[in-house]
């Protein structure tokens, strides 16, 4: 008996700690303030994917205010049967709108949606909204940003051989890297482009050293996707080899190397959403941020010396794809 | 493509890339082989692993010393092997579970601290790569083993140790004794508790040196859930290894370099898809464990708590 005591209180403390993580607001109703929860399969801080959509809310946060704008996340729901949980709860706390943040987050959506007819969902990454009127769906045209870099670097290459460390070989990070791969052959078509997928989200280890082995087959530049890949970024920041971001503004980690990031900014779709929402309409749209609706932004690291004709490429192909006179073409 | 794969650089990309990966699966598992030869399971690894690596990352990103950030995950890795010395040896609980709760316990805290300490992913400057002098210079062989940081070289060392310490000093006979026939050691004098307290508690220090060894070393970054899954493979390389310090070496070598034979296998693009190259650590694994099965006994007195009789 008392072994089965001690044990459970074990657990309890370390089930108690485990669910700390997260932050949150709750209750409420209709009146006053828009009420926004979002739930995220990473950290809010993980300079990827979830931080780019906490960073977006912050943002509208800071324009609207916080007494007319509340947020509320739950972050780390990487087990999807959790985050549907966490869904169901905030839909049932009276939210205005709720993110599921995560393209697996999907089949669940469409479980939960339908019992909350006047509850608003956003879904992300995803081309449709699964037939639901009170789902959204957002996506990202990574490839764009991808190509940019792709040019860039193809462009700063002397040993014609560039690495990529990505996650899982589907979704935002397969067409992120097929837009840099595109990139690179469409400035310089001899080019090897030399692709990593290290099958995990979260092996920071395995980034690092897949960086590394990078590094040794003569790469001289380096790019990457998803969270786990501040490893890989360590790994270029010692051995000053030039770094291209995506997802969020990598500078902080690698001041010195980091040549540009594509980063994400929601807020474009966000605030449209808002507005439907404020209007009565639910969801039953489908939205993408491109470079062209400025969704999808090219930020640069003024304490990275590149060449002017380097970026000048880049900034050409961000004209042009915006312009429509480059296409991406990638397999959806 | 294929004949890519034979060429120096690959090769010695290969073995050093091997050797570097294994170095926390090392240190947590060769720390868990001598808990588990005095008869204790401890399944919380990967959780102290994450205390470890992210008390070590914290004392570094504040004071910029990697000594102090060695000292503090060796502190907090202690603390932890301790609570669980206290959980399995004194308060007798269930090895298989309580491990599970030391494992929540330690990823909980590590994020929240991490949440509320720094907040933000950031790098540190980790312990440097030390080329030993004259050996580094050896051409092929200098490269792939003498070019490291110091806790690279540590955890092959600490193989070598805790072989001589099991199998060649006293210390490491009652070990053996408290693990195989708690009785008998009792009746020569030998306080179970004390050893197993022993074991543990430095078991959880080497674990906080292999979340170290990650977060001030080898990637000199904290991020959640940093050790995914590490110390869950250290605990199955000490089965792999039957409880030998040196096989267990072996093991953890065996697993790195299949690793970093799969990174290799992409990056020069021999076409084979991603999904079935990163499995093969894990088949290789599971094929020599069920292989090796039954090949060595476990200690006879693996889990179980020890009362004395009357």
């Amino acid at each position: 008996m008392r072994k089965l005591l001690v044990l459970l209180s074990v657990l309890l403390v370390a089930i108690v700690l485990s669910a700390c993580g997260g932050g949150g607001a709750g209750g409420g109703t209709q009146e006053g303030p828009f009420k926004v929860a979002v739930v995220m399969p990473s950290a809010i801080n993980d300079l990827a994917f979830s931080q780019s959509m906490y960073d977006a809310l912050i943002k509208i946060q800071n324009e609207m205010g916080k007494e007319n704008f509340e947020i509320a996340y739950s972050d780390n729901l990487f087990v999807v049967d959790d985050a549907a949980s966490a869904i169901r709860d905030y839909a049932s706390q009276g939210f205005d709108l709720i993110i599921a943040h995560g393209s697996q987050y999907g089949a669940s959506l469409q479980g939960i949606a339908p019992d909350f007819p006047e509850t608003s969902f956003a879904w992300g990454t995803a081309g449709d909204t699964m037939g639901l009127p009170n789902v959204f769906a957002y996506e990202a045209y990574s490839q764009e940003g991808g190509y940019v870099n792709g040019v860039m670097a193809a462009a700063l290459s002397e040993s014609n051989v560039l690495g990529v460390v990505g996650p899982v070989e589907v979704g935002d990070a397969k067409l992120y890297v097929d837009g840099f791969i595109a990139g690179a052959k469409a400035t310089k078509p001899d080019i090897q482009v030399n692709v990593n997928y290290i099958g995990s989200f979260s092996d920071v280890a395995l980034a690092s050293e897949a960086a590394q082995t990078h590094a040794e087959a003569g790469a001289d530049s380096l790019t990457g996707t998803a969270q786990m890949v501040v490893g890989a970024i360590g790994v270029a920041q010692e051995r000053g080899i030039p770094w291209f971001g995506t997802q969020a503004n990598q500078t902080s980690l690698a001041p010195t190397v980091v040549v540009a990031c594509q980063v994400y900014d929601w807020t474009v779709l966000l605030d449209q959403m808002i507005e439907l929402i404020k209007d009565g309409t639910y969801g039953g749209q489908a939205y993408v941020v491109t470079l062209e609706n400025e969704g999808l932004l090219i930020e640069f690291n003024d304490a990275y010396d590149l060449p002017a004709e380097v970026k000048t490429l880049g900034e050409q192909a961000i004209q042009g794809i915006k312009d429509g006179s480059i296409k991406v073409d990638v397999a959806q | 493509m294929l004949e890519d794969l034979f060429s120096a650089t690959v090769l010695i990309g290969i073995l050093a890339s091997g050797i570097r990966l294994a170095t926390p699966y090392l240190y947590a598992s060769i720390g868990e082989t001598l808990g588990q030869r005095s008869g204790v399971l401890n399944l919380g690894v990967e959780g102290i692993m994450l205390m470890g690596a992210f008390s070590g990352f914290y004392a570094v990103f504040r004071t910029g010393n990697v000594w102090l950030g060695l000292l503090s995950a060796i502190i907090v890795g202690g603390l932890m092997g301790l609570a669980t010395a206290f959980i399995n040896v004194t308060l007798q609980a269930e090895q298989g579970i309580s491990g599970i709760g030391i494992f929540l316990f330690g990823l909980g805290m590590s994020d929240l601290l991490f949440q509320k300490l720094i907040s933000n992913v950031a790098t540190v400057s980790g312990f440097p790569a030390v080329p030993i002098p004259v050996l580094s210079d050896i051409p092929v062989i200098g490269e792939i083993f003498f070019d490291h940081n110091i806790l690279v070289y540590g955890a092959y060392l600490l193989a070598l140790v805790a072989w001589f310490i099991l199998n060649k000093t006293t210390l490491g006979l009652s070990i053996q004794a408290v693990g195989e026939n708690p009785e008998a050691a009792d009746t020569l004098g030998v306080s179970i508790t004390v050893v197993r307290y022993f074991t543990v508690t430095l078991g959880g220090v080497l674990s906080g040196i292999a979340g170290a060894s990650l977060s001030i070393a080898l990637l000199n970054v904290f991020q959640q859930n940093l050790t995914n899954g590490i110390g869950f493979i250290a605990v199955a390389l000490v089965y792999f290894g039957g409880w030998r310090p040196l096989w267990v070496l072996a093991g953890s070598l065996l697993f790195s370099m299949i690793n970093s034979l799969q990174i290799w296998v992409q990056v020069i693009g021999i076409p084979i898809p991603s999904d079935i190259a990163v499995m093969l650590p894990y088949i290789l694994t599971i094929v020599v464990l069920v292989l090796s099965a039954g090949r060595v006994r476990a200690p006879s007195a693996l889990t179980k708590p020890y009362e004395r009789a009357g």
